[in-house]
């Protein structure tokens, strides 16, 4: 068995969710500067390149990338081998604490939906947690940003609905939202599984690598067919009309019911910030 | 680009036109969904405002804290659709100009023809380049709303883009529709 300090945890988000906010990951970075290179509107390319510039700037002065530094969503991959001593959703809530109190990050978390009293120091997170084999501790932290979480949807298609069902609600989400998520985006679909397990899906999307690609044939073609179908809605960067409204799809699948083709569309703005460890 | 200064006059705000780029310069108020509740409440009571919003500027944002040195934290555009049920009351008091992002309703199109004011978008997540405009910021009324409080910025050229003019132009379907591929 191996033991986790969950003092090494709380410290760990703490550095993690400063890190985030400030230092877009390289890859998407470079994604940001292939969109404007290759964006066909003089304005859409000119707003793209001015994100590029704002995201160095962030790095280079430590300043936040966007003023939302979101709701802290932590996801928890801990082997059956890894052991501790306490309450681990604490440890890491103090963590959280901690960096948007000490870190110059905004508090964005109200304790109740209808009160809406700022909870002032962004806790709780929302916390997930995977139990694998072996003794693996990993986490994976996204601030997420509530302009793009609020243009996010699910909806129970049938099966009848079929890949052309899928792609019209995904296509209508995109379009719909317009400039409001801040496009250029990267959309997360969950696919299948049911009600809840598409959510989640289409948020274990959404933390995958930008340029990986899914392993799973059926879901490859989606995402590639989708990527280009969106970019030709003419959303655009902002939303003032282009050709790059989305930077990458990301389609997670999972066995369902005969009756159901569940389906969640998570959206995710450029200011795409992620951080990965493993203790 | 245009160089304007605030207060900005219903005859300027007038002129302005969908696709125009534009630098502000001058005093600014910032006021998100929990700020404005706040004013249209105080207008519905018939009380006054806090703040003079005749022929002002506000810009939805919720800056982050200033860290040591700087004005003010990254303070990008939060989206403007969540202030609309409040725009009227704010217009019919003479306020000129929001700063936002993303679309808003026809309504509120409307409104902007009837008042003569102007919606203008700010580049969203460019909060950090944006923060670098703004050089005073100091916290007006409502401090217990935090990030939502309504702030005084001092802004030097300001960058911005018109969106919805007050002749009903709309930079979104006209760039939405040049673009569109199906």
């Amino acid at each position: 068995m191996r033991k986790i300090q969950l003092a090494d945890v709380t410290a760990k988000i703490k550095e993690m969710f400063i890190d985030a906010c400030e230092n877009i990951p390289a890859n998407v970075l470079n994604a940001l500067k292939s969109a404007a290179a290759e964006e066909q509107s003089p304005l859409g390319k000119d707003i793209i390149q001015k994100i590029v510039e704002n995201d160095i700037l962030a790095h280079d002065k430590h300043l936040p990338i966007c003023q939302d530094t979101g709701v802290a969503v932590v996801m928890l991959t801990i082997g059956s081998e890894v052991t501790f001593e306490g309450d681990i959703y604490e440890a890491v809530n103090e963590g959280v604490r901690q960096a948007y109190t000490e870190g110059y990050l905004r508090k964005s978390v109200v304790r109740h939906p209808l009160d809406r009293v700022n909870t002032k120091d962004n806790t709780p997170a929302v916390v997930h947690v995977k139990l694998v084999p072996g003794d693996t501790f990993r986490i994976d932290v996204a601030p997420k940003g509530g302009g793009s979480e609020n243009m996010s949807v699910v909806k129970m298609l049938i099966p009848a609905d079929g890949v052309e069902g899928i792609k019209k609600l995904v296509l209508d989400t995109v379009f719909n939202a317009g400039g409001k998520p801040c496009p250029p985006v990267i959309v997360g679909l969950g696919i299948g599984g049911n009600f809840e397990k598409c959510a989640m899906m289409a948020k274990e999307a959404l933390f995958r690598e930008i340029d990986d690609k899914s392993p799973d044939p059926i879901a490859r073609k989606l995402e590639e067919e989708l990527l280009e179908e969106i970019n030709n809605l003419g959303v655009g960067p902002m939303g003032f009309g282009g050709t790059k409204t989305c930077l990458a799809v990301k389609v997670n699948t999972y066995p369902c019911h005969i009756a159901s083709l569940p389906v969640a569309v998570n959206i995710q703005c450029h200011a795409a910030r992620h951080k990965t460890c493993n203790l | 680009m245009i160089k304007i200064t605030t207060p900005i006059t219903e005859k300027t705000a007038r002129s302005l036109r969908a696709g125009d780029i534009v630098l502000i310069t001058g005093t600014i108020y910032t006021g998100r969904d929990a700020a404005h509740k706040r004013l249209c409440e105080l207008l519905a009571r018939g009380e006054s405002l806090p703040i003079d919003v005749k022929n002002s500027v506000i810009y939805y944002v919720g800056p982050t804290p200033a860290k040591p040195g700087r004005a003010i934290g990254s303070a990008g555009p939060t989206s403007s659709y969540r202030m609309d049920p409040y725009a009227e009351p704010l217009l019919q008091q003479g306020l000129r100009v929001m700063v936002g992002k993303g679309s808003r309703g026809k309504e509120f199109k409307e409104l902007l023809k009837k008042y003569g004011g102007v919606y203008l978008s700010a580049i969203g997540g460019a909060a950090a380049s944006i923060s670098e405009t703004i050089k005073k910021c100091e916290v007006v009324t409502y401090e217990d709303l935090g990030a939502e409080a309504i702030h005084r910025l001092e802004v030097e050229d300001f960058y911005a883009i018109v969106t919805y003019d007050s002749e009903g132009n709309d930079l979104f379907e006209q760039g939405i529709e040049k673009y569109k591929k199906v």
